[in-house]
């Protein structure tokens, strides 16, 4: 009797996975009725899947019957897989089911479009809101934007839903219209501003008026997927950071792309993901979301890729070793938290302990910075004297011949050509 | 320098630091009464746990610290780790000492120990709230079992009253023999007489569980392997995030 519903959730979980967004946090959402559940403060991941990507959230489609024929979607109507669609209360059970085990934080929602926009939309809005209304459900609801759906449709929505999202795939307009001949980023950016407006809207009246109720209280995120066209690392960031400038964005994805599909137009079943690439447009996002750098920092006409040996916030430093070295024990934290090797919390610990006395060689290994990188771009109490200024490319020999590079030793991803 | 010996609880190391003050001991060693070994040179002086010294010590410390330090400190003692008695008694002199906001010093040996160590039961207390798996049994209360490498128990009754609100949930730490227990209105501390052993499935016998709990159990699974993505499988990621000591209590590592 379980072979139905256990069949439904693999066909319906497996195509669901390739949107990696998998947060937990940012909510605001308290358990405030005696109900169950609790969004508030930092995500959980309650497990990792094999490929190591964390699993806060039961990420599902409500059915993977879909009218469009996106090349790159393992969902397109073309595609020859075996379709199935869950019903709301399939979904509520599910998703109660396992929050009450804590299998989970709360459910990711998405869908293939099926008849229409608002036909599909309407049904994601009826499963969240018998879960916050009739399971007086508080956990962290990631809703997606269906595109082309009505604005009175996501209105609705958004007073659900934590986060919602929807995807720019393809970094470039060129590059989706290439596979997605249906879909543009105007369809993307429509919805994407009409929910940042009401975002700003209702924390402009909750401002005045306590009693105004939540509207996607983790703000939206997008998905771009890497290595399935041509574009440069810079082209794929710059959009990102307009994405992120123009509609506050909390979070853009990048998905090395996984070939499902024969289309000469995609790269090959069985070629390796870009891993490598993924992980090294991550770090960029991060720096330009935690460490202040400027998109133009760390990539630009002159270098319009990241480097794959080395990650960007070095590769930014051995360009600019006019900038160094920095004086951990006077220099500002903004220049701090630009060595390579230092993190925030290292940063924050190292301007903290330099109050109380001149920090020293030992004090920074203990406080837990990355030593044997960062000495070359630091000054401290008992520096050593250095007599020739070395240039970038010794360096770099230097750092990458001491460290591991989890990229060089372990050559099974896009590295080996032979 | 002097040996103080103590019982080990948080008020005795709590009466230590106050007795340090009192008996004007510039230098102390401190031991618990486990590890203390008998030497003929150094017979130790042997604090006597007092509630109110205790207290009056706690409240000294809290006027120095903010929240998060009280927590910090709080979570280091937790730790049962031999060496952070010794770290506590230190630090706690040292805040008592020094002006407001010593804290910060982390170039500090004992201030950057008791950071440490308290960012390490934090972190076993996190994986305890992501780990923890429910078994719903057939008289509706929702049981797990717990082995976690410090005492993590006392930090988790806010996180999961918050959330599972509604039901009732035993959590029991197997190590330690006692566990929480929420009944709708409150948290208590209990003690079961006859616990289950750890076991590599389903802690409890299929004959005590809810009749759906089988299909729940086969879904998690299920769904664990639908969600993996094979062409990026990538174990040394996976092992460290989900180190392999904590496998026997997820149900999905069994399928």
């Amino acid at each position: 009797m379980y072979e139905r519903i256990r069949e439904k959730l693999g066909i319906l979980a497996d195509a669901a996975k390739y949107d990696v967004s998998c947060s937990s946090s940012g909510s605001n959402r308290k358990n405030e009725n005696k109900g169950i559940g609790d969004a508030e403060g930092t995500g959980i991941c309650h497990t990792y899947t094999e490929d190591g990507r964390c699993v806060s959230l039961l990420k599902i489609l409500l059915t993977n019957h879909c009218i469009f024929d996106c090349a790159f979607c393992v969902s397109r109507r073309s595609n020859d897989v075996k379709r199935a669609a869950f019903t709301v209360e399939e979904v509520v059970e599910l998703t109660m089911n396992f929050y009450r085990r804590n299998y989970i934080e709360g459910l990711f929602l998405s869908s293939g479009i099926f008849k229409d926009a608002d036909y599909t939309m309407e049904r994601l809005v009826r499963i969240v809101k018998k879960l916050r209304h009739e399971e007086r459900f508080n956990g962290y609801i990631h809703l997606k934007t269906i595109p082309g759906a009505s604005d009175e449709l996501l209105r609705e929505a958004g007073m659900y839903a934590d986060r919602m999202s929807i995807n720019l795939e393809m970094p470039t307009e060129t590059g989706l219209k290439l596979l997605a001949p249906e879909k543009s980023h105007a369809e993307v950016k429509k919805p994407l501003k009409y929910i940042q407006n009401s975002i700003t809207q209702f924390e402009s009246e909750k401002a005045l008026i306590k009693s105004v109720p939540r509207f996607v209280p983790a703000g939206q995120s997008t998905q771009i997927v890497v290595g399935a066209t041509p574009e440069s690392d810079k082209e794929i960031l710059y959009t990102a950071n307009a994405f992120y400038q123009n509609f506050s964005l909390k979070r853009v994805y990048y998905s090395g792309y996984i070939p499902i599909s024969n289309d000469a137009r995609l790269p090959v079943i069985g070629s390796q993901p870009p891993l490598i690439r993924e992980n090294r447009l991550y770090q960029a996002d991060w720096l330009m979301r935690f460490y202040g750098f400027k998109v133009q920092e760390i990539l630009n006409d002159i270098h319009p890729n990241l480097e794959a040996d080395v990650d960007p916030k070095l590769s930014w430093a051995l360009r600019n070793l006019d900038q160094f070295p920095v004086d951990i024990n006077t220099a500002d934290y903004h220049m701090i938290l630009r060595v390579p090797g230092i993190g925030v919390s290292s940063a924050l610990k190292i301007v903290q302990a330099r109050k109380f006395n001149r920090l020293y060689e030992s004090h920074l290994r203990r406080l837990g910075i990355a030593f044997r990188k960062a000495r070359h771009f630091i000054r401290y109490a008992d520096s050593p004297i250095q007599l020739k200024e070395y240039e970038a490319g010794h360096i770099k020999g230097l750092i990458l011949a001491e460290s591991k590079s989890k990229y060089v030793s372990n050559p099974n991803n896009q590295l080996s050509l032979f | 320098m002097e040996l103080y010996i103590f019982d080990g609880s948080l008020e005795g190391l709590l009466t230590a630091v106050f007795e340090c003050y009192k008996r004007k001991s510039p230098v102390v060693k401190l031991v618990t009464e486990l590890r203390y070994v008998p030497d003929v040179f150094d017979s130790g002086y042997r604090v006597v746990s007092d509630r109110e010294k205790g207290k009056r010590v706690w409240k000294g410390l809290c006027k120095k610290l903010g929240k998060e330090w009280q927590l910090r400190f709080y979570k280091a003692f937790l730790s049962e780790q031999p060496e952070v008695f010794q770290h506590l008694l230190n630090f706690a002199r040292y805040i008592i000492d020094q002006p407001p906001g010593a804290s910060e010093n982390f170039a500090h040996p004992d201030v950057l120990a008791i950071s440490q160590t308290a960012q390490k039961v934090h972190r076993e207390k996190h994986r305890m709230e992501a780990f923890v798996r429910f078994q719903k049994t057939a008289d509706d209360i929702y049981y797990a079992h717990i082995e976690p490498d410090f005492d993590v128990l006392p930090l988790l009754p806010e996180h999961f009253q918050n959330r599972y609100a509604d039901q009732r949930w035993i959590i029991y730490d197997l190590k330690r023999k006692y566990g929480l227990y929420y009944d709708l209105e409150k948290t208590d501390e209990i003690e079961l007489d006859a616990a289950p052993q750890m076991s590599i499935i389903n802690a409890l016998p299929s004959d005590l569980l809810d009749e759906k709990e089988r299909l729940y159990t086969l879904l998690w699974q299920d769904y664990f392997k639908s969600t993996n993505i094979q062409a990026r499988k990538n174990t040394r990621l996976h092992v460290r995030h989900v180190p392999r000591r904590y496998w026997k209590y997820l149900s999905e590592k069994q399928g």
